[in-house]
């Protein structure tokens, strides 16, 4: 039987990228450990790779070096395919910049996932109300994201990024884009979906005011992590 | 909703340069179809052939004539159960604009021969009783106008002189491939004047007609009829009336092939239509292809979402070429009688060229849609993710 005691476990992650014939390290023997239910916040400065680690962690990178597990998988081995299939059940991505589908309503961006499983077109609906009510805007399903305002747009790219209930929710700096008003209110629906539904959170942010809202902040800096 | 739900509304997106590029597909379709309409009307009278009859000419050339004395020696060959025989008669009408497929012909045995040919009885039993009586098809008459007891006058080529033929019956074809553009008049009538003016080449005939009892013998008559007259002052050479009818088409095959060739370059230009049109949709939208691929879509997902988008793009144009093509026929062969005459016997559009047109565009699509395709699936996700575009 195996035990697991972390979702998310980095060990020894190496990463560098290369541009041209320059080879640029990005994360330096980097480790990192994530307990289930837990809300992390990744602070640092620019380049100092937050946003790979949240690439990494979702599959969406490789390491040059190191293992990745998370939700029991070690996702640094798997093949593409096998990635995206893991990826539908247990991640979900919220971005800076929403990027939601502008020939989609509300309701059918958040739709989307669950293309990808087997649940009936009701049972898709239901789903998708119930994660549109969830983030405040059970009256805006057949809205397109050009009549809806930034804050909006971003509860819907949250209710896109929680319908298919995943494992793990992860937030490229989900407030990047807003002004204060719309930034707590999308920090306190991820604080909520924490704290209610017990949510694992990873957020990238550079705001020390959004980084209050998580659990644990863990600062990036030259590849190499440290916690407070 | 579905991933089609997606394809529909990816479509939508630049209304005006999908419209653009259905139009130009619709275009190249039109243009398709009209050039197969035409190579398939150069083939009709391959495809009007019969499979019992042979034609036995001369071995050297068309254009010398077989003695009339073969015909009996034709006939008491195994397997042959009729003959009849048929010259070019060559006249033109008014000028040599008024050109159309005249033959001098064995009234009686020709008929016989050529049931295809469809004749009221009373019309066949005038033109048999009349030597200045001719026969002539329906759409011969509609060009010209001519009714029953009409006179035609026909200046000769091959025969000198002036001629004047009466009409004595329009006949219509029992198939949509029968010929209808031919004017038949009495072989005896015309020999007779050969007999006075030009008495060598008088009794002969252009080339025999055989019907066979059983068309799998085709090959096996053919040698035996050659066989026949070989070492002969006339030489023959036999073959079946399909391959005598391919062998005209042949006489002009580098028209007929630069016309296929166009079409298949025709769908090369469809390819680079909505290949184009395909390229920048999908560069426009990477980083959704991103965003999906990070909600957990695999490639074939992206795969089906790009084809798909290619196929409808092409399908709706090919739905417009069609609609194009049918009223456009019509134009076209107005056109094409006006400057050709009956040149063609038939330009009618087949669903199977239809069918074609569309069949081929679709196959183009799914070419066209390769080039996105590798650019989006090869491309790293990551990286997507932070296209601005």
């Amino acid at each position: 039987m195996v035990i697991i005691q972390s979702v998310i476990e980095c060990c020894h992650v190496t990463k560098s990228y290369v541009r041209g014939d320059q080879e640029i390290p990005v994360l330096r023997n980097f480790n990192l450990s994530v307990p289930n239910g837990q809300f992390l916040a990744i602070m640092g400065p620019s380049g100092s790779g937050k946003t790979t680690i949240l690439n990494l962690i979702a599959g969406l990178d490789r390491p040059v070096d190191g293992t990745i597990r998370v939700a029991g998988t070690e996702v640094s081995r798997q093949r593409e395919t096998e990635l995206a299939r893991w990826r539908a059940r247990h991640i979900g991505f919220v971005f800076q910049f929403y990027n939601l589908i502008p020939v989609l309503t509300a309701a059918e961006n958040v739709e989307l996932p669950l293309l990808l499983s087997s649940l009936s077109k009701s049972e898709r609906a239901k789903r998708v109300r119930a994660a549109l009510e969830l983030v405040g805007l059970g009256d805006r399903l057949h809205h397109y994201p050009r009549q809806l305002s930034g804050g909006q747009e971003q509860r819907v790219g949250i209710a896109r990024a929680i319908v298919g209930d995943p494992t793990i929710l992860l937030a490229d700096e989900p407030t990047g884009n807003l002004d204060r008003e719309a930034a707590e209110a999308v920090m306190t629906l991820l604080r909520r979906l924490h704290r209610e539904l017990g949510k694992t959170i990873v957020m990238v942010t550079h705001d020390p005011f959004v980084a209050d809202y998580a659990e644990t902040v863990l600062h990036v800096d030259k590849g190499k992590g440290s916690s407070r | 909703m579905t991933l089609v739900t997606l394809i529909i509304r990816n479509v939508h997106r630049q209304v005006l340069r999908v419209t653009l590029t259905v139009l130009g597909i619709a275009t190249i379709i039109l243009a398709f179809n009209l050039i197969i309409t035409t190579v398939r009307a150069w083939y009709a009278g391959v495809e009007a052939a019969a499979p019992n009859r042979l034609i036995t000419r001369h071995a050297a050339s068309l254009s010398i004539h077989l003695p009339l004395s073969y015909r009996d020696r034709l006939a008491a060959i195994d397997g042959i159960t009729g003959v009849t025989f048929a010259n070019w008669f060559g006249g033109v009408y008014r000028d040599a604009k008024g050109f159309f497929p005249q033959f001098a012909v064995d009234p009686e045995s020709f008929l016989d021969l050529h049931p295809e040919l469809m004749l009221d009885p009373d019309e066949r039993r005038d033109f048999l009783s009349d030597r200045r009586g001719c026969l002539i098809g329906r759409r011969l008459a509609d060009l010209y106008g001519w009714r029953v007891g009409d006179v035609i006058p026909l200046k000769g080529t091959l025969y000198p002189g002036d001629w004047e033929f009466i009409v004595r019956g329009i006949y219509r074809g029992a198939e949509p491939s029968t010929d209808e553009n031919w004017m038949l008049i009495r072989w005896d009538s015309v020999n007779e004047r050969r007999r006075q003016f030009d008495p060598d080449r008088a009794d002969t005939v252009g080339w025999y007609v055989l019907r066979i009892a059983d068309s799998s013998t085709a090959g096996a008559l053919s040698r035996a009829v050659d066989d026949t007259f070989a070492n002969s002052v006339a030489e023959t050479r036999t073959e079946t009336e399909q391959a005598f009818q391919a062998g005209f088409v042949a006489m002009s095959g580098s028209i007929v092939r630069a016309l296929e060739l166009l079409a298949v370059v025709l769908n090369g230009v469809t390819l680079l239509v909505l290949a184009n049109t395909l390229v920048m949709a999908v560069r426009e939208r990477t980083r959704e292809w991103a965003v999906l691929r990070t909600l957990g879509f695999e490639r074939r997902h992206l795969a089906a979402l790009i084809t798909g988008e290619a196929l409808l793009i092409a399908a709706l144009g090919s739905i417009m070429g069609i609609a194009m093509t049918i009223p456009a026929i019509d134009l076209y062969a107005t056109l094409v009688s006006t400057k050709l005459g009956n040149f063609f016997q038939q330009l009618v559009v087949y669903p199977s060229t239809l069918v074609l047109g569309a069949l081929a565009t679709l196959i183009t699509a799914c070419c066209a849609a390769v080039i996105p395709l590798v650019t989006a699936l090869r491309s790293n996700v990551a990286d997507d993710l932070r296209h601005i575009g």
